[in-house]
């Protein structure tokens, strides 16, 4: 006997709002591919196929059925968010031990769909930033491309024997730009001096900020679909707009402009793909407001004085941490009370 | 034009009304016999009133109101009382419940009508009346009116609403009677507003029933009653969002309407009261919607009591019967249940109309229904509580707030029904309250008990001394005067004395163990038990 | 030294006084856990757990001289809830294989056969047996716990057990069916 409502959404499911998302991340991928080159595709494949692979294993051993579960897309969106996350063109393992840690223990060990502390692309992005620091730092660079473009055939070999022939590695990876930013401010240069270099574009790093707009692009499509709110991105980027514009204020030589900081690293990705996360963020309204506000300054705390070059992964497993307890402090005023919970 | 306010949430789902608004409201056939349930209205049942052998006529009250919160029920043909048992009723439970069955007799002949001048009868006796009338909230509660109409010591009625919103899918009963029987409905709110004495008077349709509106416009002619159509958005014709949508004021959590000045009822009940006090017949039939999988889906106005068996004829390939709206409605065990008032829709479901729910998955605190929540819960944290049974943090986050509306599951991507996980939840913690109150009664009664037998333990020591004392002085006296009779004499005044004294006791004792007003979980079983079959 | 030595003496002096205000200001009235042990209980006062009912076995729980798995109307619910109260580990009920709760049940008295001897009147912990000398005995199902002391008392044997009936009032949802698990 079934109970009511005995009508449901038509079409609505875990599965249809997984590709959406997956969707929504389309265009960056596009974006992606045009600055850098095919290595991004076969990340991805990689990435895809390890945590389907890890999901299916998991499930196996927990004793859940398998394929109802694995056709959810949930799997296959924590490995994008990780492969869009990491340099494209690294060793094979390094994505794949990224993404077996993110669905294996970030994950299931956690509980499994819906169940999981912390974002597993995060945990799987943190456990190679500190594992393999040197290797997560080259990244391919357009303009090197430009000047020797590798082609698929070389992408697979490099990720499977680590060189590449007639090439110079060193010549066509090197580091981000908030990672280079860093590095020449501690060499006293200023902002506008190290922005001069080649590897900056008009507002951000070349390249990436073009990659910036599409992640930005497909959040405006998941917030028109209604799978997002505008509360957790909008606070984000809004925190980390006001907090880079009073350092501007303050002393524009040493710290970089608000545009700057929305349109490199992962703050578009993070802002609409990954602090947005169903299971790892708060549900309140209000919850999802201090979350994005936390994660927006946190960001620009580890970016600017943290020793990563860039803070995304661990400014959002840090509010995380503090989900619970936003939630349970948020909650709002119930249709008839004066208050949320009663204590 | 009158500002409208928003409720929080709410969804769209397929209206299907269409299909059943098409063709004008149909006299279902006389049944053969009918099964009247004396539970139709919240509260306590009914009290029968007639024995099995009986002949009773249209519209003789056959159940009467059994105590306040409580409704008459009457015989909606003539006939003779052939059963007074347990039988098969519409409820989720599938449990019986006890029904009065009247074999109909094919004459229809109804008992004396008695009409009521509501103008200048005493406002007590016009609720009187509808209380014996059996009239009840139509719109599916069954709440008593008369109750509901008692202004008691609250302050002034600002508004009556009248609800005529039908926000359920399928369902278009209210529908079909204000576009036909427009005029009645309206004379029924005159008799509401007369015992009411209200400001306003507005009369709430959702903008999806254009010619209801025109209707009761046209009806509302003359009159200070206010017709306002309000938007199409489930559940905005729940009592609570339409009177939000309405008036821009909240029902405080666990008050009634009546506590922010507001009267709520529905058009349906306004033609029933309507019926009882200008025609002096009783609630005996009512218009209900059929359709779905079946061959002409229609509104019928069918006698209480009829078997829905013989109101519903299906087509091919119904698996299976839904009672009420797709949102709130629950699945039919057994189609040979009777119409009862709460009944305002039968839905014949097909695979193909209801496809069956895929199978569900864990929560992933999306929050779509938190987004669709029209009383703003929570209801991803709801159901975390529920499935947990962790009862204490539901109760905490209002899990009795929710009006179990359905919205949630209907948008949750995860498929969770997570409606039945808060009635689950709701009725054990009803039951724990309920042996909570059992047990501090028990150990109340038991420590009462303790103490009285410490009190009689004393007693008697001191009977016993008191007597001895007599004894020795009878003795002495005897001895003294050498007659006989008298310690005879005095052990039967001291026996006499103590049975006074115990007398006494005893009813001290039953004061103080006069019935508690909290029902306990088996009254309904004792009531039973003790009533002459 | 010696500013060391007045400033542990201060320091002690000002949290001892601290900590003496505290033991008078939030002094706990008699033994908290004794009540919420007897709020536990399910008030039957069957004494089927050797003491003459609830509360003096709320006490004996409270003080260690009792175990927590005695109850036996209460089952092993009430087990496993003492048994969290008071910190120690679950045992069920009545030994290894454990007790579920059992169905309520109410006394019912056969009126037929009953010689109104008043032995159950005098046994029935909260009075809920009505009755008087020579004449028939009912029980008040709503009082009624189920305790069963009236059972044996009975000379004639007119005393039965009956499950309570679950009628539409006392009708509870179950718990929905959602098994994501498949024994697989």
């Amino acid at each position: 006997m079934s109970s009511s409502p005995h009508t449901l959404t038509p079409g609505s499911s875990v599965g249809s709002i997984m590709l959406l998302v997956l969707a929504a991340l389309l265009p960056a991928i596009a974006a992606y591919y045009f600055f850098f080159g095919p290595a991004i595709l076969i990340s991805l494949a990689l990435a895809s196929a390890t945590a389907l692979a890890a999901e299916a294993l998991m499930l196996k051993l927990r004793q859940y059925p398998v394929k109802f579960f694995l056709s959810d897309g949930s799997a296959i969106l924590t490995g994008w968010l990780l492969a869009l996350s990491i340099p494209p063109l690294a060793p094979w393992w390094l994505v794949v031990v990224g993404t077996g840690f993110a669905i294996i223990v970030a994950k299931h060990l956690y509980g499994g769909l819906g169940n999981n502390l912390f974002n597993p692309a995060m945990v799987g992005f943190a456990v190679l930033m500190i594992s393999f620091p040197a290797t997560m730092t080259h990244w391919p660079t357009p303009l090197m491309l430009a000047q020797h473009p590798i082609s698929i055939g070389e992408v697979l070999q490099y990720y499977f024997s680590g060189a590449l022939q007639g090439v110079n590695l060193d010549a066509v990876t090197m580091a981000t730009p908030l990672d280079t930013l860093k590095t020449q401010l501690s060499l006293q240069h200023t902002v506008s001096e190290v922005k001069n270099m080649p590897i900056f574009g008009s507002f951000g790093g070349k390249g990436t900020e073009a990659i910036a707009a599409m992640y930005l692009l497909g959040g405006l499509f998941l917030l028109q679909r209604r799978i997002i709110t505008w509360h957790t991105p909008v606070s984000f980027l809004l925190a980390l707009t006001l907090v880079a514009a009073l350092f501007n204020g303050i002393d524009s030589s040493r710290y970089a402009s608000p545009l700057f900081h929305l349109f490199t690293g992962g703050a578009m990705l993070g802002a609409f793909f990954i602090a947005t996360d169903y299971v790892t963020a708060p549900t309140t309204p209000l919850g999802k407001l201090i979350f994005g506000t936390g994660v927006g300054l946190l960001e620009y705390v580890i970016r600017v004085f943290g020793g990563y070059p860039d803070g995304i992964a661990f400014s959002i497993l840090i509010m995380n941490a503090a989900v619970p307890l936003i939630d349970a402090y948020t909650q709002p005023r119930v249709f008839g009370h004066d208050s949320g919970v009663k204590s | 034009m009158r500002t409208l306010h928003k409720f929080h949430g709410g969804v769209h789902p397929p209206q299907h009304k269409a299909e059943s608004n098409g063709l004008p409201i149909a006299p279902a056939p006389l049944p053969k016999r009918v099964i009247v349930p004396l539970r139709q209205h919240i509260g306590a049942p009914a009290k029968a009133q007639v024995k099995v052998g009986d002949h009773v006529l249209k519209g003789q009250m056959i159940g009467a109101a059994d105590g306040y919160i409580s409704a008459a029920v009457h015989a909606p043909t003539s006939g003779t009382v052939s059963a007074i048992d347990l039988h098969a009723v519409p409820h989720p439970s599938g449990l019986p419940d006890l029904c009065i069955t009247i074999e109909a007799d094919g004459e229809d002949r109804w008992i004396e009508r008695q009409r009521i001048d509501y103008k200048t009868a005493v406002p007590d006796a016009v609720r009187h009346a509808l209380r014996d009338a059996g009239i009840v909230g139509l719109g599916g509660a069954v709440f008593p009116s008369y109750v509901k109409l008692n202004p008691g010591q609250q302050a002034k009625i600002k508004t009556l609403v009248l609800n005529g919103a039908e926000c359920e899918p399928w369902i278009t009963s209210d529908d079909m009677l204000m576009r036909e029987r427009a005029a009645e409905i309206v004379e029924g709110i005159r008799i509401m507003a007369h015992l009411m004495q209200p400001d306003e008077v507005l009369i709430g349709i959702e903008d999806n029933k254009p010619e209801a509106i025109t209707a009761m416009q046209s009806a509302c002619q003359g009159t200070s009653f206010e017709v306002v159509a309000v938007p199409t958005l489930y559940p905005g014709g729940g009592e609570k969002q339409l009177i939000q949508v309405l008036t821009g004021k909240e029902v405080p959590s666990g008050q009634r309407p009546i506590n922010i000045g507001v009267i709520c009822s529905n058009t349906a009940t306004a033609y029933t009261v309507h019926r009882a006090i200008n025609h002096g017949e009783p609630v005996i039939s009512r218009v209900v919607t059929v359709t779905g999988n079946v061959q002409k889906p229609q509104n019928f106005e069918a006698l209480i009591g009829t078997p829905i068996s013989e109101i519903v004829r299906q087509a091919g390939d119904t698996s299976h019967y839904i009672m009420g709206g797709p949102m709130m409605g629950f699945d039919l065990t057994n189609l040979n249940v009777p119409l009862t008032k709460a009944i305002n829709c039968v839905i014949a479901a097909s695979p193909a109309l209801f496809p069956p729910k895929p199978a569900a998955m864990p929560c992933i605190r999306c929050g779509q229904c938190a987004q669709v929540c029209p009383c703003n819960l929570q209801p991803q944290e709801l159901y975390w509580f529920s499935q947990s049974r962790n009862f204490d943090k539901a109760r905490a986050y209002n899990l009795f707030d929710c009006i179990e509306c359905g919205c949630c599951s209907y948008v949750c991507p995860s498929h969770i029904p997570l409606v039945s996980f808060y009635r689950f939840a709701k009725s054990e913690i009803v039951m724990q309250d309920r042996e909570k109150i059992a047990a501090d009664q028990a150990k109340e009664r038991f420590e009462f008990k303790k103490q009285r037998e410490e009190r009689e333990k004393q007693e008697k020591a001191a009977r016993m001394a008191e007597k001895a004392a007599a004894a020795t002085a009878a003795k002495a006296a005897a001895a003294a005067s050498g007659e006989m009779e008298d310690p005879e004499a005095a052990a039967k005044k001291a026996a006499i004395q103590a049975a006074v004294e115990r007398a006494k006791a005893k009813k001290a004792e039953a004061a103080a163990l006069s019935p508690s007003p909290h029902p306990s979980p088996v009254e309904g079983e004792g009531a039973k038990n003790t009533e002459p079959t | 030294m010696l500013t060391a030595i007045l400033v542990m003496v201060l320091l002690a002096v000002v949290l001892g006084a601290v900590l003496g205000f505290a033991s008078i200001k939030f002094k706990i009235e008699g033994n908290p856990m004794v009540e919420k042990i007897e709020a536990t209980l399910p008030q039957t006062q069957c004494g089927q757990c050797g003491f003459a009912g609830c509360k003096p076995y709320a006490e004996a729980v409270a003080s260690g001289q009792a175990a927590p798995n005695l109850c036996v109307p209460g089952g092993d619910n009430v087990a496993k809830s003492l048994a969290e109260l008071l910190g120690v580990e679950f045992q069920p009920v009545g030994g290894a294989e454990g007790a579920g709760p059992k169905p309520k049940m109410v006394a019912f008295i056969d009126e037929n056969t009953c010689i109104g001897c008043t032995a159950c009147i005098k046994v029935c912990p909260v009075d809920a047996i009505v009755g008087s000398s020579k004449l028939m005995h009912t029980i008040l199902i709503n009082q009624c716990t189920g305790c069963e002391l009236c059972v044996p008392a009975c000379p004639v044997d007119c005393i039965t057990m009956e499950p309570v009936k679950t009628d539409l009032a006392a009708w509870k949802w179950r718990y929905p069916v959602f098994e994501l698990k498949k024994a697989a």
